[in-house]
């Protein structure tokens, strides 16, 4: 009679947290993952796919799926930190791979730029640009957006007579930054 | 309300927190009235001397303008228009170094003074009371005046606020060491400042109107209580001396009690501000239509011989302003120039700086005055925690802790500190013990910070337009694909619909089926053939007999005497009779191949050169047979020069290269091929049969000395028995034609 009755209360405590998680289970479901989403706020969203990625959201997918966090080259050291932070794994640096050659310490932010005498207007870098960042026709001279181009690079390949180039951005006293070189202050430690 | 105007008019007011008491240093200019300047060789106008954009530019380069003209238009509320403080040529429109801490360029126009003066013409209004409002706010807005107490914030913004307004505040504070610009101001132009407050009266209707002047200035008190005696709303407020009492939102906790929360304007309690400055150039431009071209500027510095205030056109560089106050010699070091004050000013790095709308003071300060500004090096040393700055910031911020998460750049906290309260004013500098820069600190930090909120905009900008073209190549590809569908179902419904009506075209197909047919048996037949030498060039002669339809067939060809080859090798191996029988057929085929060639070599070389290919093909599938190999060789000798040359000159390159096409051209063929042969095996089965009947009436034909005819009189006894061989009628005929044509010829290749 014991048993029956400890069989009875055993099998109704595991049915009611049965129907409590399955019901959980709908309620709360997560569409998403948001790991990805997350992820992706920290890329720098110039869909240049020096990653190997074709843009900054799958690679946030491969990330969040076991995929290296040093190989976005356009987030630097920062976003590897960031990313590093969010996975809670040790921060690596910029995979090798995906290191400039030339002074990788110059980060002033770069934007392609047409040289419209040369261009032929063969619309291949347009094809390229992962923003639409550039204007232009079949035979007709392109040129490029500044304010929306991200200095992704992808277009300089694809031009059949090396016309694009990357060029520093301007400074201006809109982007200007205060220079502690310049100014008279000593970093203590 | 009530209650803080009883405070007020009882001379009781609240205070702010933290504040700072720094030599004040005024005693240098106060006591000078405003000097009037001769007319400068060259002005430098930047196009854009106040917070917002530039407007467009109304001149160009060696235009005449007058005093007064626009230069710029504002098309948008942000701009704010700019005008030619004198008469003169614009000699350059370029970009040259600006009133900016970063001593960056900007587009100035260049304006060589003629020294006229020339005024454009002026409509001086008589009457207040015939403009409206919004004429009025229009006048302000092409005058181009904007805030003149430092920020430089569009004045026709501030003056057209909707919302009721309690107070209007004119700031007259000045509460920065060294600068008068504003109390020489008051002292002189009371009259006029109250003026232009009457006007900005008449435009917001505020309850009360506020003017507040520290007491360190009883002159301009005492003139400002004069020119507003018998104004009722108009209360003169004489608040304490503290650095920084003119900040907006300092004043206005020090005049009302009230504190504008973070984030939030005076205008959202009810509050506007305007400098006293700016009530003039308000009055100016109102009253006696004239734009903002000049201001008050305080030159001051005890490296100066005659500091004083200076009435500066503006688009003075510094250094004509330092010549009429008197630089000394300078020894050794740099001298410093910094424009604004001593606690919130900058160096400037050029002395062709020129003066712009904000610009109320040139500090040029001697070594002994203000040491630091000549020290390359900073003295800084270890923050000791001692709490000064916390207890002078008028914001009350915890300026140490900022500091070291500035240093840290540890932006997220730099934020939730509050560092955009921050007003700059450089108080806890002032008291730091260890000489720590903490305003640098923090301006580097701002700027990092806006420029990532910056970066952060663009980057979800390019993500947003990044997913934009994802789906644009997504739908156009489904676009595509679709054309592609319908495309095909229409050929489909094109063939379905020619079928059942022209049979002649369901016979042409047929007739192509038949054609490949009997060339596979030819082919098949060709490689154990003594005589293969005629047939192979009679073959491709065939195929340029009527030219499209025999390319076509000789891709099928192709195709199949690789198939056929293989069949035949391995019936060849199986039994010696099988061979026999296609031996026999052969010459048959032969000759009615070989009667067009001749027409062949008539119509183009190139034809002969594609033969001379296909042979080859030919020569490199038979190799297995040496036999067939010999006689291919003495054929292409028999057939034309042209394959002669060709095949001499490199045989096996030739043979390769034909290879490599045919193979080409075979994979593109295979499918349709395989279709066909799906469709068309019962017509293979029953061209087999009918190839067993051509071999039959072959026989015959062999007997006969007249191959070709004789052989056409059989194809037609075959195709009498099967329909399926209406074609090689056809092909048949075709290939009459032209064999009478060349009839002769046809005859000596015979005999050959």
């Amino acid at each position: 009679m014991n048993i029956l009755f400890a069989i009875l209360v055993l099998g109704s405590i595991a049915a009611i947290f049965g129907a409590l998680l399955g019901f959980a289970s709908v309620r709360f479901k997560v569409d998403a993952d948001p790991i990805v989403d997350q992820l992706d706020a920290l890329l720098p969203q110039t869909q240049c796919g020096q990653c190997g990625y074709p843009g900054c959201k799958p690679y946030a997918q491969a990330v969040a799926d076991g995929e290296a966090i040093n190989k976005c080259a356009p987030g630097g050291e920062d976003t590897i930190k960031k990313i590093a932070d969010l996975m809670g794994v040790e921060v690596q640096p910029l995979d090798d791979s995906h290191v400039q050659g030339d002074a990788p310490k110059n980060n002033r932010p770069k934007v392609a730029f047409v040289i419209e005498e040369d261009c032929i207007g063969c619309t291949k870098c347009i094809q390229a640009c992962p923003v639409d960042a550039i204007i232009g026709a079949a035979k007709q001279m392109h040129t490029i957006i500044i304010d929306e181009c991200t200095g992704c690079d992808l277009c300089v390949a694809p031009c059949p007579v090396d016309c694009i180039e990357m060029r520093e951005l301007p400074d201006t006293i809109h982007n200007w930054q205060w220079d502690l070189t310049s100014i008279p202050v000593k970093q203590l430690d | 309300m009530e209650s803080i105007i009883e405070r007020i008019t009882r001379g009781h007011f609240w205070d702010f927190h933290g504040g700072i008491h720094p030599p004040e240093q005024k005693f240098l200019t106060s006591s000078k009235p405003i000097k009037q300047l001769t007319l400068p060789k060259q002005l430098i106008i930047p196009l854009q001397q106040h917070i917002g954009r530039e407007g467009d530019l109304l001149v160009s380069t060696g235009d005449h303008v007058l005093k007064g003209q626009a230069l710029t238009l504002g098309t948008n509320p942000m701009m704010v228009p700019i005008h030619a403080p004198t008469s003169g040529t614009i000699s350059a429109i370029k970009q040259s170094v600006i009133a900016h801490a970063s001593g960056l360029s900007q587009l100035c126009i260049f304006l060589d003074v003629d020294g006229e003066d020339t005024w454009r013409k002026r409509n001086v209004c008589p009457d207040l009371e015939l403009l409206s409002n919004s004429d009025i706010i229009e006048k302000i807005s092409d005058a181009g005046i904007a805030g003149m107490g430092g920020a430089g914030f569009p004045t026709h913004i501030k003056a057209s606020s909707k919302p009721e307004i309690n107070f209007l505040i004119i700031n007259g504070v000045e509460c920065e060491p060294y600068i008068t610009s504003d109390d020489l101001l008051m002292m002189e132009h009371s009259d006029a400042i109250v003026d232009g407050i009457n006007i900005l009266d008449k435009l917001l209707t505020p309850a009360f109107i506020l003017i507040a002047i520290e007491d360190n200035k009883p002159k301009a008190i005492k003139a400002m209580q004069h020119a507003t005696a018998g104004i009722e709303k108009i209360k003169v407020c004489v608040v304490p001396t503290k650095y920084p009492a003119g900040g907006e939102k300092q004043l206005i906790q020090i005049l009302t009690g009230q504190e504008v929360a973070s984030g939030r304007l005076p205008i959202h309690s009810g509050i506007v501000m305007q400098n006293v400055a700016t009530c003039f150039a308000i009055n100016e431009a109102v009253r006696h239509d004239t734009p903002l071209l000049r201001r008050v500027v305080t030159v001051t510095g005890q490296a100066l011989n005659k500091p004083q205030n200076v009435w500066a056109l503006l688009g003075t560089p510094i250094n004509f302003l330092l010549e009429q106050c008197d630089v000394q010699a300078i020894e050794n070091d740099k001298q410093p120039v910094i424009m604004g004050g001593p606690m919130m000013g900058f160096s400037v790095s050029s002395e062709l700086v020129p003066i712009i709308k904000t610009s109320n003071c040139i500090l040029v300060p001697s070594k002994v005055e203000m040491p630091s500004a000549f020290e390359k090096e900073s003295k800084e040393v270890e923050c000791i925690r001692c709490g000064q700055c916390s207890d002078v910031c008028p914001s009350q911020l915890l300026p140490q802790e900022l500091q070291w998460s500035a240093k840290a750049k540890d932006y997220p906290q730099l934020e939730k500190l509050n560092l955009s309260d921050c007003i700059d004013c450089g108080a806890c500098a002032y008291v730091c013990p260890s000489q720590i820069p903490l305003v640098h600190y923090y301006r580097v930090a701002k700027a990092e910070i806006r420029e990532q909120q910056q970066l952060d905009l663009k980057a979800e900008k390019a993500k947003v337009r990044f997913e934009a073209r994802k789906l644009r190549l997504e739908k156009e590809k489904i676009a595509r694909q679709e054309k592609h569908k319908k495309a095909a179902a229409a050929r489909k419904a094109a063939m379905n619909k020619a079928t059942p009506e022209a049979t002649g075209a369901k016979s042409a197909v047929a007739a192509a089926l038949a054609r490949v047919k009997a060339k596979k048996a030819s082919k098949g037949k060709v490689q154990t053939q003594d005589d293969t030498a005629n047939s192979q060039t009679d073959v491709p002669a065939d195929i340029a007999n009527d030219q499209k339809s025999q390319v076509s067939a000789a891709i099928a060809r192709a195709k199949a005497k690789k198939k056929l080859k293989a069949e035949a090798a391995n019936k060849q191996l199986s039994s010696g009779k099988s061979v026999d029988e296609p031996v026999k057929s052969i010459p048959v085929k032969t000759p009615e191949i070989k009667a067009p060639q001749p027409s062949v070599d008539d119509k183009k070389a190139k034809i002969s050169a594609a033969i001379a290919k296909a042979k080859a093909k030919k020569l490199a599938k038979s190799t297995d047979v040496a036999e067939s190999d010999k006689i291919t060789v003495d054929s292409i000798d028999e057939t034309s020069v042209v394959e002669k040359t060709v095949n001499t000159d490199d045989k096996k390159a030739k043979i390769s290269a034909a290879i490599a096409k045919a193979k080409n051209k075979a994979l593109a063929e295979a499918k349709a091929e395989t279709e066909a042969e799906a469709s068309n095996e019962e017509n293979i089965q029953s061209n087999e049969s009918s190839d067993s009947v051509n071999s039959k009436s072959v026989t015959s034909d062999e007997t006969s000395s007249m191959p070709s005819q004789v052989k056409s009189k059989s194809t037609n006894a075959a195709m009498d028995k099967k329909a399926k061989i209406a074609a090689a009628i056809a092909k048949a005929k075709a290939k009459k034609k032209l064999k009478e044509a060349s009839s002769n010829d046809q005859t000596d290749q015979d005999s050959v």
